[in-house]
């Protein structure tokens, strides 16, 4: 089987994470990255999947340059092979051009029988890409599956919805977007992380895939960011001393914040 | 030339992630039971991290360049969060998994080398000896070949990883003879647990490192065949020299995460806890002790980091082994003893809750004393250190 795990390098969510001055974009540089933490579990899936029938495990990244750390840690937990598209006219990109590029990429990489993603990334959050994708690339989209199967061609998933979990099948080649509640990502072994040294990693400009620069980057957005705040901080809190009203004083408290 | 290459680094962001991950939450439950966590094994297992040294043969990733260095990165790493958990690492590759590659036979080491890479098995080596300890010489148990077998008799004291659920053997030191000379002459034979006349005595109610296995050991006529004896006879004392310096390496690693960790430790409480209106931290008493523990862990790092790659460069014969010896004796020395002013320091700098289980670092303070005890107490490495500066012994 051959799959493609799409995976996003973002801003590590233990840093101070902040936006450009000059353009309001995330802040990429300034920061230490990673690969997104719910792309682990896109990349764990896709290596149960080959483990179990075998099969290619490619990754795909689109962003600056450190985003190729991503696919480093994606071919140490055991991935085949990395392509990352790199152009500096994608500073800026929406989901929407973010799905273009990847669909032209993957659509360069030959047929495929499963394209596999997180359910989001961790910074931007929005959670659309495997949709938009799916739809460019003229695939079934099977999203937030937290259980996955292939056999006889097609895949099984169960998504967890509130009121219950609905079981998906769909014929191959398909999407499929991934929780984090799929798998247990393995850590990268050090056999791993000696074998990702070898692995092959090419790397594409826009040019590359088939897409103009004015189809991306931050002048193609639909949306744009047109100020931001810091978050303020934490008030200091309200310290309830108990003179023998204290739980009277709680219970006003939670009330008012509709808790209880 | 001052720092890892980036690899290096790269490997100890995934063993942090992996201690903060798996070991970190449940440290202080595990040291409060004295339990030892074997469900933890083969997890390290996985990770690579038993068969850092160890070919590929054997279920191994030995990366032919720097494998030990790895190994001291790893055993850090895992210090900085506990030190039982380092201890373990570093005793079940220095003391169990080594013997077995330097000096086994090719069947030796296939019959035990995979199950120890992967953490299905856990191998100890006994030398100390309640009446042999720095004086490891005066070994007194015994074994004698009989109808080709080996009869051990003796006891063995202080035995790290010897009595976990799943250790598989122990190699232990023995008289096998006395050579032309009069002098005793000392084996290394491979005992596997659960030999009959093979005793585990129960486990020592210890100062600090609950969560690491300690035995004694008591051998009762125990039987096992003459292919058991482990490299050459009447070499076992040389063998066991050969792999002390290892060892002492790898404790200054360990003992180079216990300072890290007072370093991060201390750091952090001085700059939050406030007394007298501001931050404690703000007082040189206390900032100055802090940019000593800093001064501290990067000693430790350099002389243990320059140690391992002289340790490296030794096994493809680039370095002489007298240049291992006295970096491993200087690292040791250094590290353990400041590992444990170290947590002195960041112990006093946390108050009355220094002195409290919630917080890690009353762990640390008890367990960093053995550092200057084990591998050669600092008495030990201060003599070979002399030895080697030419000064008069008797
Ligand atoms: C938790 C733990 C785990 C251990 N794990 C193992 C293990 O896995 N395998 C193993 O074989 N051993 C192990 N040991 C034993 C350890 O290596 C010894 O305890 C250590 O070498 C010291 O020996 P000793 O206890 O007999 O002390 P002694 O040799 O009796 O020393 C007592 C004191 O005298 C000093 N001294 C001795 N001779 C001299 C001298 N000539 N000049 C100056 N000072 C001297 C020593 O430095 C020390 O301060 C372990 C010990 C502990 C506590």
């Amino acid at each position: 089987m051959n799959i493609v795990v799409c995976v996003k390098h973002v801003p590590d969510a233990q840093g101070d994470r902040t936006f450009r001055e000059s353009d309001n974009t995330t802040d990429r540089a300034n920061v230490d990255g990673l690969l997104s933490e719910l792309d682990e579990y896109a990349v764990e899936t896709a290596l149960q999947l080959v483990e179990a029938d075998g099969g290619e495990v490619t990754v795909v990244t689109m962003g600056p340059d450190q985003a190729s750390d991503a696919i480093k840690k994606a071919l140490q937990m055991g991935a085949d092979k990395g392509v990352h598209i790199c152009d500096d006219a994608l500073h800026g990109s929406d989901a929407v051009a973010t799905s273009l590029v990847l669909a032209k990429a993957i659509e360069k990489l030959g047929p495929v029988d499963l394209v596999v993603t997180g359910m989001a990334s961790t910074d931007g959050t929005m959670g659309v890409v495997p949709a938009m994708l799916a739809e460019r690339l003229g695939l079934p989209q099977v999203t937030f599956a937290s259980e996955i199967s292939v056999a006889d061609g097609a895949v099984t998933i169960r998504r967890d919805g509130d009121a219950g979990s609905q079981t998906i099948r769909s014929g191959l080649p398909a999407l499929v977007s991934v929780t984090d509640q799929i798998n247990e990502p393995r850590y990268p072994s050090f056999k791993g992380i000696m074998a990702a040294k070898k692995k092959p990693v090419e790397s594409w400009t826009l040019a590359d895939v088939g897409v103009g620069p004015d189809e991306v980057g931050l002048g193609a957005a639909w949306t744009t960011v047109s100020s931001f705040a810091a978050r303020p901080p934490r008030g200091a809190g309200t310290i309830v001393s108990d003179d023998g009203t204290g739980a009277d004083q709680l219970v006003a408290f939670l009330s008012e914040r509709k808790f209880v | 030339m001052f720092e890892l290459p980036k690899e290096y680094e790269l490997f100890r962001g995934v063993v942090r992630d992996f201690a903060a991950a798996e070991v970190a939450p449940h440290v202080a439950r595990w040291d409060r039971e004295s339990y030892f966590p074997t469900e933890l094994m083969p997890k390290m297992g996985e990770l690579g991290l038993f068969g850092l040294v160890v070919p590929e043969e054997y279920g191994g990733a030995d990366p032919g360049e720097g494998a030990f260095t790895y190994l001291c990165v790893a055993i850090e790493e895992l210090g900085r969060v506990d030190q039982s958990i380092g201890i373990t690492l570093s005793a079940g590759v220095g003391l169990g998994i080594n013997p077995i590659l330097t000096f086994g036979s090719h069947e030796q080491k296939e019959r035990w080398l995979p199950d120890l890479v992967a953490g299905r098995a856990l191998a100890g080596f006994g030398l100390t000896e309640p009446e042999a300890g720095s004086d490891a010489g005066a070994t007194a148990t015994t074994a004698r070949l009989e109808d080709g077998q080996w009869v051990v008799n003796g006891s063995k004291a202080f035995i790290t990883n010897a009595g976990t659920p799943i250790t598989s053997v122990v190699s232990v030191t023995a008289r096998t003879g006395t050579k032309p000379n009069g002098s005793a002459e000392i084996s290394a034979i491979i005992l596997p647990n659960g030999t009959p006349g093979f005793t585990v005595d129960p486990p020592y109610h210890k100062l600090g490192w609950h969560i690491s296995d300690t035995h004694g050991l008591s051998f009762s006529d125990v039987r096992v065949p003459e292919e058991n004896l482990l490299g050459e006879r009447g070499h076992g004392f040389r063998q066991f020299l050969a792999t002390l310096d290892d060892g002492r390496i790898a404790i200054s690693a360990l003992a180079l995460g216990c300072i890290q960790a007072c370093l991060e430790m201390a750091t952090e409480y001085a700059k939050t806890r406030i007394a007298f209106g501001r931050p404690i931290g703000a007082n040189q008493g206390v900032s100055f002790q802090i940019s000593d523990l800093a001064v501290m862990a990067e000693s430790a790092r350099v002389l243990t980091y320059k140690a391992a790659w002289l340790k490296d460069e030794h096994t493809h014969g680039r370095r002489s082994l007298e240049e291992v010896k006295r970096a491993a004796s200087i690292a040791k020395l250094y590290s353990t003893e400041a590992a444990v002013a170290a947590t002195r320091i960041a112990t006093q700098i946390f108050g009355g809750n220094g002195f409290m289980e919630e917080y890690p670092v009353a762990r640390f303070y008890r367990d960093a004393k053995i550092l200057e005890i084990g591998e050669g107490t600092s008495e030990i490495q201060r003599m070979v250190l002399a030895r080697l500066l030419g000064l008069p012994s008797d």
